[in-house]
Protein backbone atom coordinates (compact mmCIF):
# COMPACT_ATOMS: atom_id res chain seq x y z
CA UNK A 1 0.00 0.00 0.00
CA UNK A 2 1.34 3.19 -1.17
CA UNK A 3 1.04 6.36 1.45
CA UNK A 4 -1.93 7.70 -1.05
CA UNK A 5 -4.09 7.77 1.65
CA UNK A 6 -2.24 10.58 3.34
CA UNK A 7 -1.66 13.32 1.08
CA UNK A 8 1.21 14.42 3.18
CA UNK A 9 3.66 13.74 5.45
CA UNK A 10 3.33 15.73 8.26
CA UNK A 11 6.72 16.77 10.70
CA UNK A 12 6.89 16.07 14.04
CA UNK A 13 6.80 19.25 14.66
CA UNK A 14 3.37 19.80 12.70
CA UNK A 15 2.02 16.06 14.51
CA UNK A 16 3.08 17.46 17.94
CA UNK A 17 1.45 20.62 17.07
CA UNK A 18 -1.64 19.05 15.61
CA UNK A 19 -1.89 16.98 19.43
CA UNK A 20 -1.30 19.92 21.46
CA UNK A 21 -4.02 21.88 19.29
CA UNK A 22 -6.16 18.67 19.57
CA UNK A 23 -5.78 18.83 23.63
CA UNK A 24 -5.65 22.72 24.52
CA UNK A 25 -9.12 22.98 22.15
CA UNK A 26 -10.63 21.01 24.52
CA UNK A 27 -12.28 22.74 26.95
CA UNK A 28 -12.35 20.02 29.51
CA UNK A 29 -8.87 19.29 29.47
CA UNK A 30 -8.50 23.09 30.18
CA UNK A 31 -10.18 23.08 33.20
CA UNK A 32 -9.55 19.66 34.83
CA UNK A 33 -9.57 17.77 38.35
CA UNK A 34 -7.65 14.74 38.39
CA UNK A 35 -6.81 12.63 41.82
CA UNK A 36 -3.72 10.67 42.46
CA UNK A 37 -1.04 10.22 44.26
CA UNK A 38 2.62 11.81 43.95
CA UNK A 39 5.53 10.60 43.20
CA UNK A 40 9.01 11.89 41.78
CA UNK A 41 8.39 15.19 43.44
CA UNK A 42 10.90 17.88 42.80
CA UNK A 43 11.37 21.23 44.31
CA UNK A 44 14.08 22.41 42.20
CA UNK A 45 15.70 26.33 43.15
CA UNK A 46 13.42 27.63 40.51
CA UNK A 47 10.51 27.69 42.68
CA UNK A 48 8.29 25.67 39.97
CA UNK A 49 7.43 21.67 41.11
CA UNK A 50 7.46 18.32 39.60
CA UNK A 51 5.84 15.75 39.98
CA UNK A 52 3.51 13.08 39.07
CA UNK A 53 0.39 11.44 39.30
CA UNK A 54 -0.32 7.99 39.46
CA UNK A 55 -2.45 5.90 40.23
CA UNK A 56 -3.00 1.81 39.65
CA UNK A 57 -2.92 1.98 35.63
CA UNK A 58 -1.56 5.42 34.79
CA UNK A 59 0.41 8.21 35.72
CA UNK A 60 0.45 12.09 34.32
CA UNK A 61 3.46 14.44 34.14
CA UNK A 62 2.67 17.32 36.16
CA UNK A 63 3.93 21.07 37.09
CA UNK A 64 2.99 23.72 39.15
CA UNK A 65 4.62 27.11 38.17
CA UNK A 66 6.36 29.49 40.82
CA UNK A 67 3.81 31.76 41.02
CA UNK A 68 1.00 29.10 41.69
CA UNK A 69 3.49 27.94 44.21
CA UNK A 70 3.24 31.04 46.11
CA UNK A 71 -0.09 32.09 45.40
CA UNK A 72 -1.82 28.63 47.04
CA UNK A 73 1.28 26.92 48.67
CA UNK A 74 0.60 23.30 48.29
CA UNK A 75 1.54 20.77 50.92
CA UNK A 76 2.98 17.90 48.68
CA UNK A 77 4.68 14.68 50.24
CA UNK A 78 5.43 11.66 48.14
CA UNK A 79 2.44 9.44 48.26
CA UNK A 80 0.14 11.77 49.34
CA UNK A 81 -3.38 11.50 47.77
CA UNK A 82 -3.99 14.61 46.56
CA UNK A 83 -6.21 16.57 43.49
CA UNK A 84 -5.45 18.44 41.22
CA UNK A 85 -6.58 21.21 39.48
CA UNK A 86 -5.19 22.83 36.50
CA UNK A 87 -4.85 22.18 32.52
CA UNK A 88 -3.50 19.55 30.22
CA UNK A 89 -0.53 21.31 27.62
CA UNK A 90 2.02 19.55 25.62
CA UNK A 91 5.71 20.11 26.42
CA UNK A 92 6.86 19.62 22.41
CA UNK A 93 10.15 19.68 22.48
CA UNK A 94 9.95 16.13 24.70
CA UNK A 95 6.84 15.33 22.96
CA UNK A 96 4.95 14.76 26.42
CA UNK A 97 2.02 16.07 27.46
CA UNK A 98 1.24 17.08 30.93
CA UNK A 99 -0.58 18.86 33.94
CA UNK A 100 0.05 22.42 34.37
CA UNK A 101 -1.74 22.87 38.06
CA UNK A 102 -2.92 25.72 39.49
CA UNK A 103 -4.15 24.18 42.97
CA UNK A 104 -3.51 20.76 44.62
CA UNK A 105 -5.02 19.61 47.64
CA UNK A 106 -5.27 16.63 49.70
CA UNK A 107 -7.90 14.16 48.61
CA UNK A 108 -11.50 14.84 49.59
CA UNK A 109 -10.73 18.43 49.75
CA UNK A 110 -12.55 19.14 46.41
CA UNK A 111 -15.86 17.76 47.82
CA UNK A 112 -15.43 19.52 51.10
CA UNK A 113 -14.96 23.05 49.64
CA UNK A 114 -18.02 22.15 47.64
CA UNK A 115 -20.04 21.48 50.60
CA UNK A 116 -18.58 24.55 52.16
CA UNK A 117 -19.93 26.49 49.36
CA UNK A 118 -23.13 24.90 49.49
CA UNK A 119 -23.67 25.47 53.38
CA UNK A 120 -22.24 29.19 53.23
CA UNK A 121 -24.51 29.94 50.52
CA UNK A 122 -27.79 28.31 52.36
CA UNK A 123 -27.09 30.29 55.64
CA UNK A 124 -26.18 33.06 53.93
CA UNK A 125 -29.81 32.84 52.46
CA UNK A 126 -31.47 32.46 56.20
CA UNK A 127 -29.38 36.30 57.08
CA UNK A 128 -27.13 34.27 59.65
CA UNK A 129 -24.12 36.43 58.41
CA UNK A 130 -25.75 39.74 58.36
CA UNK A 131 -23.45 42.72 59.28
CA UNK A 132 -26.63 44.24 61.32
CA UNK A 133 -25.95 40.57 63.66
CA UNK A 134 -22.94 41.61 64.03
CA UNK A 135 -22.62 42.81 68.03
CA UNK A 136 -19.67 44.92 69.16
CA UNK A 137 -16.83 43.52 70.95
CA UNK A 138 -16.45 44.82 74.51
CA UNK A 139 -13.44 46.86 75.29
CA UNK A 140 -13.01 45.80 78.33
CA UNK A 141 -14.23 42.16 79.01
CA UNK A 142 -14.15 41.16 82.64
CA UNK A 143 -14.88 37.59 82.18
CA UNK A 144 -13.15 36.21 78.47
CA UNK A 145 -15.04 32.96 77.88
CA UNK A 146 -12.93 30.28 75.71
CA UNK A 147 -13.98 27.84 73.69
CA UNK A 148 -10.83 25.56 72.39
CA UNK A 149 -8.86 22.39 73.32
CA UNK A 150 -7.75 22.60 76.91
CA UNK A 151 -4.24 20.93 75.29
CA UNK A 152 -3.80 22.56 72.05
CA UNK A 153 -1.33 25.04 71.23
CA UNK A 154 -4.10 27.81 70.91
CA UNK A 155 -5.21 27.56 74.37
CA UNK A 156 -2.04 28.69 75.49
CA UNK A 157 -1.12 31.43 72.87
CA UNK A 158 -4.21 32.64 74.19
CA UNK A 159 -4.27 32.94 77.87
CA UNK A 160 -0.33 34.35 77.10
CA UNK A 161 -1.98 36.90 75.38
CA UNK A 162 -4.65 37.83 77.85
CA UNK A 163 -2.15 37.69 80.64
CA UNK A 164 -0.07 39.88 78.96
CA UNK A 165 -2.43 42.40 78.14
CA UNK A 166 -5.34 42.18 80.76
CA UNK A 167 -4.41 39.70 83.48
CA UNK A 168 -7.62 41.54 85.42
CA UNK A 169 -9.63 39.60 83.29
CA UNK A 170 -11.21 36.00 84.44
CA UNK A 171 -11.25 33.41 81.95
CA UNK A 172 -13.59 30.45 81.57
CA UNK A 173 -12.49 27.94 79.18
CA UNK A 174 -15.68 25.65 78.01
CA UNK A 175 -13.13 22.43 76.79
CA UNK A 176 -14.55 20.90 73.94
CA UNK A 177 -12.62 18.83 70.72
CA UNK A 178 -11.54 21.02 67.95
CA UNK A 179 -11.41 18.01 65.60
CA UNK A 180 -12.83 14.82 64.61
CA UNK A 181 -16.46 13.63 64.80
CA UNK A 182 -17.07 14.48 68.00
CA UNK A 183 -15.89 17.95 67.88
CA UNK A 184 -19.34 19.31 66.41
CA UNK A 185 -21.81 18.52 68.94
CA UNK A 186 -19.20 19.07 71.96
CA UNK A 187 -18.45 22.94 70.53
CA UNK A 188 -21.89 23.96 70.40
CA UNK A 189 -22.40 22.65 73.59
CA UNK A 190 -19.74 24.58 74.84
CA UNK A 191 -20.93 27.85 73.41
CA UNK A 192 -23.81 26.72 75.14
CA UNK A 193 -23.09 26.58 77.89
CA UNK A 194 -20.93 29.59 77.99
CA UNK A 195 -24.39 31.32 77.24
CA UNK A 196 -26.18 29.83 80.11
CA UNK A 197 -26.76 31.67 83.43
CA UNK A 198 -25.26 28.69 86.53
CA UNK A 199 -25.41 30.10 89.90
CA UNK A 200 -22.48 30.01 90.53
CA UNK A 201 -20.95 32.04 87.49
CA UNK A 202 -22.09 34.55 85.52
CA UNK A 203 -21.87 35.06 81.57
CA UNK A 204 -18.43 35.83 79.68
CA UNK A 205 -18.61 39.26 78.20
CA UNK A 206 -17.03 37.73 74.91
CA UNK A 207 -16.56 34.19 73.93
CA UNK A 208 -13.36 33.46 71.84
CA UNK A 209 -13.81 30.47 69.66
CA UNK A 210 -10.67 29.11 68.70
CA UNK A 211 -7.96 26.37 66.90
CA UNK A 212 -4.79 26.30 65.88
CA UNK A 213 -3.54 26.05 62.31
CA UNK A 214 -4.55 22.52 60.58
CA UNK A 215 -5.66 21.22 56.59
CA UNK A 216 -9.05 22.01 55.78
CA UNK A 217 -10.48 18.52 57.20
CA UNK A 218 -9.35 19.43 60.70
CA UNK A 219 -10.57 22.67 60.73
CA UNK A 220 -14.04 20.87 59.28
CA UNK A 221 -15.69 20.78 62.68
CA UNK A 222 -15.86 25.11 62.32
CA UNK A 223 -17.74 24.73 59.12
CA UNK A 224 -20.35 22.21 60.08
CA UNK A 225 -24.27 23.44 60.03
CA UNK A 226 -24.47 22.98 64.18
CA UNK A 227 -21.65 24.97 65.13
CA UNK A 228 -22.21 27.66 62.45
CA UNK A 229 -26.10 28.19 64.08
CA UNK A 230 -24.81 27.72 67.50
CA UNK A 231 -22.28 30.69 66.96
CA UNK A 232 -25.05 32.79 65.56
CA UNK A 233 -27.21 32.01 68.11
CA UNK A 234 -24.90 32.26 71.04
CA UNK A 235 -26.06 35.82 73.24
CA UNK A 236 -22.71 36.63 74.33
CA UNK A 237 -20.50 37.85 70.87
CA UNK A 238 -18.35 35.67 69.38
CA UNK A 239 -14.72 36.39 68.29
CA UNK A 240 -13.67 33.61 66.13
CA UNK A 241 -9.86 32.36 65.38
CA UNK A 242 -9.40 29.50 63.47
CA UNK A 243 -6.84 28.59 62.19
CA UNK A 244 -3.90 30.77 59.59
CA UNK A 245 -4.68 33.83 58.38
CA UNK A 246 -5.96 32.39 55.05
CA UNK A 247 -7.94 29.76 56.66
CA UNK A 248 -12.11 30.75 56.95
CA UNK A 249 -14.45 29.06 58.21
CA UNK A 250 -17.89 29.31 58.44
CA UNK A 251 -18.30 29.98 62.13
CA UNK A 252 -15.81 32.89 61.06
CA UNK A 253 -19.18 34.63 58.75
CA UNK A 254 -21.20 33.98 61.76
CA UNK A 255 -18.96 35.14 64.51
CA UNK A 256 -19.66 38.60 66.20
CA UNK A 257 -15.46 39.41 64.77
CA UNK A 258 -13.48 37.21 62.68
CA UNK A 259 -9.52 37.03 63.91
CA UNK A 260 -6.81 35.26 61.81
CA UNK A 261 -5.36 33.34 64.15
CA UNK A 262 -6.59 32.31 68.11
CA UNK A 263 -3.70 34.74 69.44
CA UNK A 264 -5.06 37.83 67.08
CA UNK A 265 -8.16 36.66 68.62
CA UNK A 266 -7.32 37.55 72.41
CA UNK A 267 -5.82 40.31 71.13
CA UNK A 268 -9.23 41.15 69.67
CA UNK A 269 -11.12 40.84 72.95
CA UNK A 270 -8.40 42.81 75.13
CA UNK A 271 -8.75 46.12 73.40
CA UNK A 272 -7.92 48.31 76.64
CA UNK A 273 -4.65 46.98 78.08
CA UNK A 274 -3.70 46.78 81.62
CA UNK A 275 -1.07 49.81 80.92
CA UNK A 276 -4.15 51.61 79.52
CA UNK A 277 -5.92 51.12 82.80
CA UNK A 278 -2.64 52.09 84.61
CA UNK A 279 -2.65 55.53 82.74
CA UNK A 280 -6.17 56.09 83.31
CA UNK A 281 -5.74 55.27 87.02
CA UNK A 282 -2.46 57.68 86.65
CA UNK A 283 -4.69 60.49 84.91
CA UNK A 284 -7.57 60.49 87.70
CA UNK A 285 -4.92 60.74 90.18
CA UNK A 286 -3.73 63.77 88.68
CA UNK A 287 -7.34 65.41 88.34
CA UNK A 288 -8.16 64.64 91.59
CA UNK A 289 -4.87 66.20 92.91
CA UNK A 290 -5.06 69.08 90.75
CA UNK A 291 -9.09 69.67 92.18
CA UNK A 292 -7.96 69.51 95.33
CA UNK A 293 -5.39 71.95 95.01
CA UNK A 294 -7.49 74.59 93.26
CA UNK A 295 -10.19 74.28 95.97
CA UNK A 296 -7.95 74.28 98.97
CA UNK A 297 -6.34 77.09 96.96
CA UNK A 298 -9.72 78.85 96.42
CA UNK A 299 -10.50 78.24 100.44
CA UNK A 300 -7.50 79.77 101.47
CA UNK A 301 -8.25 82.96 99.25
CA UNK A 302 -11.86 83.31 100.31
CA UNK A 303 -10.61 82.51 104.49
CA UNK A 304 -8.20 85.47 103.77
CA UNK A 305 -10.16 87.98 102.01
CA UNK A 306 -12.78 87.40 104.97
CA UNK A 307 -10.10 87.24 107.44
CA UNK A 308 -9.16 90.98 106.25
CA UNK A 309 -12.81 92.37 106.12
CA UNK A 310 -13.19 90.81 109.86
CA UNK A 311 -10.50 92.88 110.79
CA UNK A 312 -11.92 95.82 109.41
CA UNK A 313 -15.16 95.19 111.66
CA UNK A 314 -13.89 93.88 114.30
CA UNK A 315 -14.63 95.37 117.50
CA UNK A 316 -11.08 96.21 118.51
CA UNK A 317 -11.01 99.59 116.73
CA UNK A 318 -14.37 100.16 118.77
CA UNK A 319 -12.41 98.85 122.33
CA UNK A 320 -9.36 101.06 121.18
CA UNK A 321 -11.71 104.20 121.06
CA UNK A 322 -13.71 103.13 124.03
CA UNK A 323 -10.27 103.16 125.72
CA UNK A 324 -9.31 106.45 124.21
CA UNK A 325 -12.98 107.65 125.98
CA UNK A 326 -11.84 106.23 129.14
CA UNK A 327 -8.65 108.17 129.55
CA UNK A 328 -10.14 111.47 128.40
CA UNK A 329 -13.15 111.00 131.38
CA UNK A 330 -10.42 109.74 133.57
CA UNK A 331 -8.40 112.76 133.03
CA UNK A 332 -11.12 114.85 133.27
CA UNK A 333 -11.99 113.39 136.42
CA UNK A 334 -9.00 113.49 138.30
CA UNK A 335 -8.24 117.09 137.40
CA UNK A 336 -11.92 117.92 138.77
CA UNK A 337 -11.23 116.44 141.80
CA UNK A 338 -8.03 117.98 142.01
CA UNK A 339 -9.41 121.58 141.77
CA UNK A 340 -12.21 120.91 143.95
CA UNK A 341 -9.42 119.90 146.83
CA UNK A 342 -7.34 122.81 146.13
CA UNK A 343 -10.20 124.65 146.62
CA UNK A 344 -11.60 122.72 149.76
CA UNK A 345 -7.81 123.66 151.12
CA UNK A 346 -8.23 127.31 150.22
CA UNK A 347 -11.77 127.35 152.06
CA UNK A 348 -10.22 125.86 154.90
CA UNK A 349 -7.65 128.20 154.94
CA UNK A 350 -9.98 131.13 155.06
CA UNK A 351 -11.96 129.27 157.99
CA UNK A 352 -8.88 128.78 159.70
CA UNK A 353 -7.64 132.96 159.19
CA UNK A 354 -11.35 133.35 160.45
CA UNK A 355 -11.04 130.87 162.92
CA UNK A 356 -7.62 132.88 164.35
CA UNK A 357 -9.08 136.32 164.39
CA UNK A 358 -12.23 135.00 166.66
CA UNK A 359 -9.56 133.35 169.27
CA UNK A 360 -9.59 135.47 172.35
CA UNK A 361 -6.04 134.90 172.97
CA UNK A 362 -5.20 137.20 169.59
CA UNK A 363 -7.41 140.15 171.40
CA UNK A 364 -5.41 139.85 174.15
CA UNK A 365 -2.22 140.59 172.45
CA UNK A 366 -3.90 143.43 170.63
CA UNK A 367 -4.27 144.77 174.21
CA UNK A 368 -7.45 143.96 175.52
CA UNK A 369 -7.99 141.92 178.91
CA UNK A 370 -10.15 139.75 180.37
CA UNK A 371 -11.31 140.65 183.68
CA UNK A 372 -13.29 138.30 185.93
CA UNK A 373 -14.74 138.88 189.54
CA UNK A 374 -12.93 136.62 192.13
CA UNK A 375 -15.83 135.82 194.06
CA UNK A 376 -17.88 134.09 191.24
CA UNK A 377 -15.64 134.06 187.93
CA UNK A 378 -18.10 136.36 186.16
CA UNK A 379 -16.56 137.91 183.59
CA UNK A 380 -16.49 141.64 183.84
CA UNK A 381 -18.48 143.09 180.69
CA UNK A 382 -19.75 146.17 182.54
CA UNK A 383 -18.81 149.05 184.61
CA UNK A 384 -21.26 147.38 187.25
CA UNK A 385 -20.13 143.81 186.92
CA UNK A 386 -17.52 145.36 188.39
CA UNK A 387 -16.44 144.96 192.28
CA UNK A 388 -14.19 143.29 194.27
CA UNK A 389 -11.54 141.61 193.67
CA UNK A 390 -10.94 140.86 190.00
CA UNK A 391 -8.78 138.60 187.70
CA UNK A 392 -7.40 140.58 185.00
CA UNK A 393 -5.95 138.02 181.73
CA UNK A 394 -3.87 139.72 179.50
CA UNK A 395 -1.70 138.13 176.44
CA UNK A 396 0.88 137.05 178.75
CA UNK A 397 -0.69 136.05 182.01
CA UNK A 398 -2.92 137.56 184.86
CA UNK A 399 -3.02 139.90 187.55
CA UNK A 400 -5.36 140.90 190.57
CA UNK A 401 -7.14 144.22 190.72
CA UNK A 402 -9.30 145.53 193.03
CA UNK A 403 -12.27 147.91 193.14
CA UNK A 404 -12.40 150.61 195.48
CA UNK A 405 -15.80 151.24 195.85
CA UNK B 1 -24.80 66.90 97.70
CA UNK B 2 -22.21 65.09 95.66
CA UNK B 3 -24.27 61.59 94.59
CA UNK B 4 -21.22 59.55 95.25
CA UNK B 5 -22.59 57.31 97.98
CA UNK B 6 -22.87 54.40 95.68
CA UNK B 7 -21.33 52.33 98.33
CA UNK B 8 -19.26 53.56 100.64
CA UNK B 9 -18.39 49.96 100.94
CA UNK B 10 -14.39 49.88 102.23
CA UNK B 11 -12.50 50.34 99.53
CA UNK B 12 -10.21 47.32 99.70
CA UNK B 13 -13.89 45.36 99.09
CA UNK B 14 -14.58 46.76 96.06
CA UNK B 15 -13.61 45.12 92.77
CA UNK B 16 -11.71 47.28 90.24
CA UNK B 17 -14.90 48.06 88.09
CA UNK B 18 -16.40 49.12 90.81
CA UNK B 19 -13.14 51.28 92.42
CA UNK B 20 -12.75 52.98 88.92
CA UNK B 21 -16.67 53.36 88.18
CA UNK B 22 -16.60 55.32 91.95
CA UNK B 23 -13.56 57.37 91.21
CA UNK B 24 -14.40 58.83 88.29
CA UNK B 25 -17.60 59.56 89.73
CA UNK B 26 -16.02 61.61 92.69
CA UNK B 27 -13.58 63.55 90.37
CA UNK B 28 -16.66 64.40 88.30
CA UNK B 29 -17.99 65.44 91.50
CA UNK B 30 -15.05 67.38 92.62
CA UNK B 31 -15.29 69.06 89.14
CA UNK B 32 -19.18 69.62 88.97
CA UNK B 33 -20.33 70.54 92.56
CA UNK B 34 -19.34 73.28 94.88
CA UNK B 35 -18.90 70.77 97.63
CA UNK B 36 -18.47 72.11 101.40
CA UNK B 37 -14.95 71.88 102.36
CA UNK B 38 -14.98 69.09 104.87
CA UNK B 39 -17.09 67.19 102.28
CA UNK B 40 -14.63 67.77 99.33
CA UNK B 41 -11.57 66.49 101.46
CA UNK B 42 -13.33 63.50 102.17
CA UNK B 43 -14.36 62.92 98.49
CA UNK B 44 -10.33 63.24 98.28
CA UNK B 45 -9.60 61.05 100.58
CA UNK B 46 -11.52 58.49 99.39
CA UNK B 47 -9.93 58.98 95.73
CA UNK B 48 -7.26 58.93 96.49
CA UNK B 49 -7.57 55.34 98.68
CA UNK B 50 -9.34 54.56 95.50
CA UNK B 51 -6.20 55.61 93.16
CA UNK B 52 -4.02 53.52 95.85
CA UNK B 53 -6.37 50.36 95.51
CA UNK B 54 -6.91 50.63 91.59
CA UNK B 55 -2.93 50.65 91.14
CA UNK B 56 -2.93 47.52 93.58
CA UNK B 57 -4.93 45.89 92.32
CA UNK B 58 -3.69 46.40 88.86
CA UNK B 59 -0.16 45.84 90.22
CA UNK B 60 -0.46 42.43 91.35
CA UNK B 61 -3.35 40.91 88.58
CA UNK B 62 -3.04 37.67 88.07
CA UNK B 63 -5.04 35.52 85.29
CA UNK B 64 -7.63 33.44 86.52
CA UNK B 65 -8.37 30.77 84.77
CA UNK B 66 -11.39 28.83 85.17
CA UNK B 67 -12.99 25.26 83.53
CA UNK B 68 -16.30 24.23 83.15
CA UNK B 69 -16.55 20.64 84.36
CA UNK B 70 -19.71 20.21 84.10
CA UNK B 71 -22.03 22.47 85.68
CA UNK B 72 -19.59 23.76 88.17
CA UNK B 73 -16.49 25.92 87.70
CA UNK B 74 -12.91 24.20 88.95
CA UNK B 75 -9.62 26.15 88.53
CA UNK B 76 -7.48 25.05 85.01
CA UNK B 77 -3.50 23.77 85.77
CA UNK B 78 -1.75 24.99 82.61
CA UNK B 79 0.23 22.73 81.85
CA UNK B 80 3.58 23.93 81.99
CA UNK B 81 5.98 23.74 79.06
Amino acid sequence: MQPSLFPETLTVSQLTFRIRKLLEDDPQLQDVWVTGEISNLSRPASGHIYFTLKDKNASLRCVMWKTDVLRTRPTLQEGAAVEAHGKIVVYEPQGQYQLVASLIQAKGEGALFQEFLRLKAMLEAEGLFDPERKRPIPELPRRIGIVTSSTGAALRDMLNTIRRRLPLAEVILAPSPVQGAEAPPALVNAIQFLNTQLPNYQLPDVILLARGGGSIEDLWAFNDERVVRAVAASQVPIISGVGHETDFTLCDFAADLRAPTPTAAAELATQITLDDLQLQVTNYQSRLFDLISNLLADHRALTSSLAARLKYVSPERLIQSEFQRLDELSRRALSAVTHRIQLQFASVDGMSKRLDALNPAGILSRGYAIVTRKEDGKVVARVSDARGEMNVRVSDGEFEVNRKS
Amino acid sequence: MPKTKSSQKPVEELTYEESLAELEQIVEALEGEQNPLEEAMKLYERGQALVAHCGALLESAQLKVQKLAGESLVEFEEESE
